[in-house]
């Protein structure tokens, strides 16, 4: 048991050495107990010091470490070898993204796009702090929690082949996190948000792949998201040609 | 005063970034683009029978006009086309009601009303119109 191995193909991309990137195996020991991470750690430590990823808490919350694992988008501090094993497992950096250095993505485009989304609770009316707590009621919170779980792991776009043919798209977690402020009882700029997500970048681009839902690690569900920014839209939209007099 | 962090982006830094193309056969990669490709191919279907509605639509004032329709109808060419659209309709139908509650949310106070329960009235509305049609259409005939 102590001597099994098992087999990592790892995406290397070094830009200063080659221009196009190769696949280099590394044999490491099987762990029953061991992530993807483990193993890239192992490489890291033992191996190859040159091999070059993002992690950090190693329990799925930050949201550093997603690749691509045997061509799905994962958290690979969740992705465990013992699902894989016997077979060799390929890890690649997040699909549709530049590589910057071997599974190290450029995440800029996405953070220029949740700063596009404002994806962030800016108050119906700011008040003093000694005025105390914005106050919330179960039910408030019960309608936009689920799209606040999200971690910003960028899976989901990497899920996403509409993002991979369309970078403007703004793409599922920008779009979920702007609902999740949009449908907060606190929040009072959903009007500022629906120029960037009610446009074709936006929820129009979508096409309901949905695979974006299937690969979330923490169950946010941006397709949901996406379909119901679609319905408030539409309903929107009904309403200034059917009652043009009226405010929505 | 706080000091302000200052962020300089890899690409504004000119590293080197290597952007992977993406495959024409992506949607062959994973089970869920193919079925994702197979609902938007059955479009096709959909609309083909849009457009069947509206040829009959357009014969019904004029009875040779429609006795001629029917008569292609009932044609071998007629059944085979029929053979291959219905099952992509229905597929594109079922499909379609599945996914209803992704974009129809109900809440009852706290509690989300359950995705089957939307997906299931979605189907019993369905049924009830695919019902009225088809007692509306027997009937005149």
């Amino acid at each position: 048991m102590a001597d099994e191995t098992i087999t990592l193909e790892v995406f290397r991309y070094r830009p200063d050495e080659e221009s196009e990137p190769r696949y280099q195996r590394y044999e490491v020991p099987y762990r029953e107990d061991w992530v993807v991470l483990d193993a890239l750690n192992h490489i890291k430590d033992q191996l190859d010091g040159t091999l070059t990823f993002r992690w950090s808490c190693r329990m799925g919350v930050c949201g550093s470490c997603g690749m691509m694992v045997n061509g799905d988008p994962k958290l690979t501090c969740a992705a465990f070898l013992r699902d894989y094993y016997p077979e060799p497992i390929r890890v690649e950096p997040l699909n549709y993204f530049p590589v910057i250095c071997d599974l190290v993505i450029n995440m800029e485009d996405f953070l220029h796009k949740l700063g596009e989304v404002n994806a962030w609770l800016v108050p119906q009316q700011e008040k003093p702090v000694s005025d105390g707590e914005y106050l919330q009621t179960p039910a408030e919170l019960a309608h936009y929690k689920q799209f606040s779980m999200c971690i910003n792991c960028m899976l989901c776009y990497a899920a996403c082949p509409v993002y991979g043919h369309h970078p403007e798209f703004i793409g599922p977690a920008a779009i979920a996190l702007a609902q999740r402020y949009n449908l907060d009882s606190r929040d009072g700029a959903a009007e500022d948000r629906a120029e960037a997500i009610f446009s074709h970048e936006g929820i129009w681009q979508c096409t309901f792949v949905g695979d974006c839902t299937r690969v979330c690690p923490k169950d946010v569900d941006p397709a949901g998201a996406i379909q119901q920014a679609k319905v408030t839209h539409t309903t929107q939209w009904w309403k200034s040609v059917l009652m043009p007099w009226g405010n929505k | 005063m706080t000091g302000e962090t200052q962020t300089v982006s890899p690409k504004a830094a000119g590293a080197k970034q290597y952007i992977r193309p993406v495959p024409a056969n992506w949607w062959l990669k994973r089970k869920t683009y193919f079925l994702f490709m197979v609902r938007e191919l059955t479009c096709l279907a959909v609309g083909g029978y849009a457009v069947l509605l509206l040829v009959m639509a357009g014969c019904a004032r004029d009875e040779q006009a429609f006795h001629a329709f029917f008569q292609w109808l009932e044609s071998p060419f007629s059944i085979a086309l029929h053979l291959i659209s219905l099952p992509m309709v229905v597929y594109h139908s079922i499909t379609w009601f599945n996914l209803t509650p992704k974009a129809m949310v109900v809440w009852r106070g706290e509690e989300r009303v359950s995705p089957v329960l939307i997906a299931g009235s979605n189907y019993v509305a369905w049924l009830i119109v695919s019902f009225l049609i088809a007692w509306f259409f027997l009937g005149a005939a």
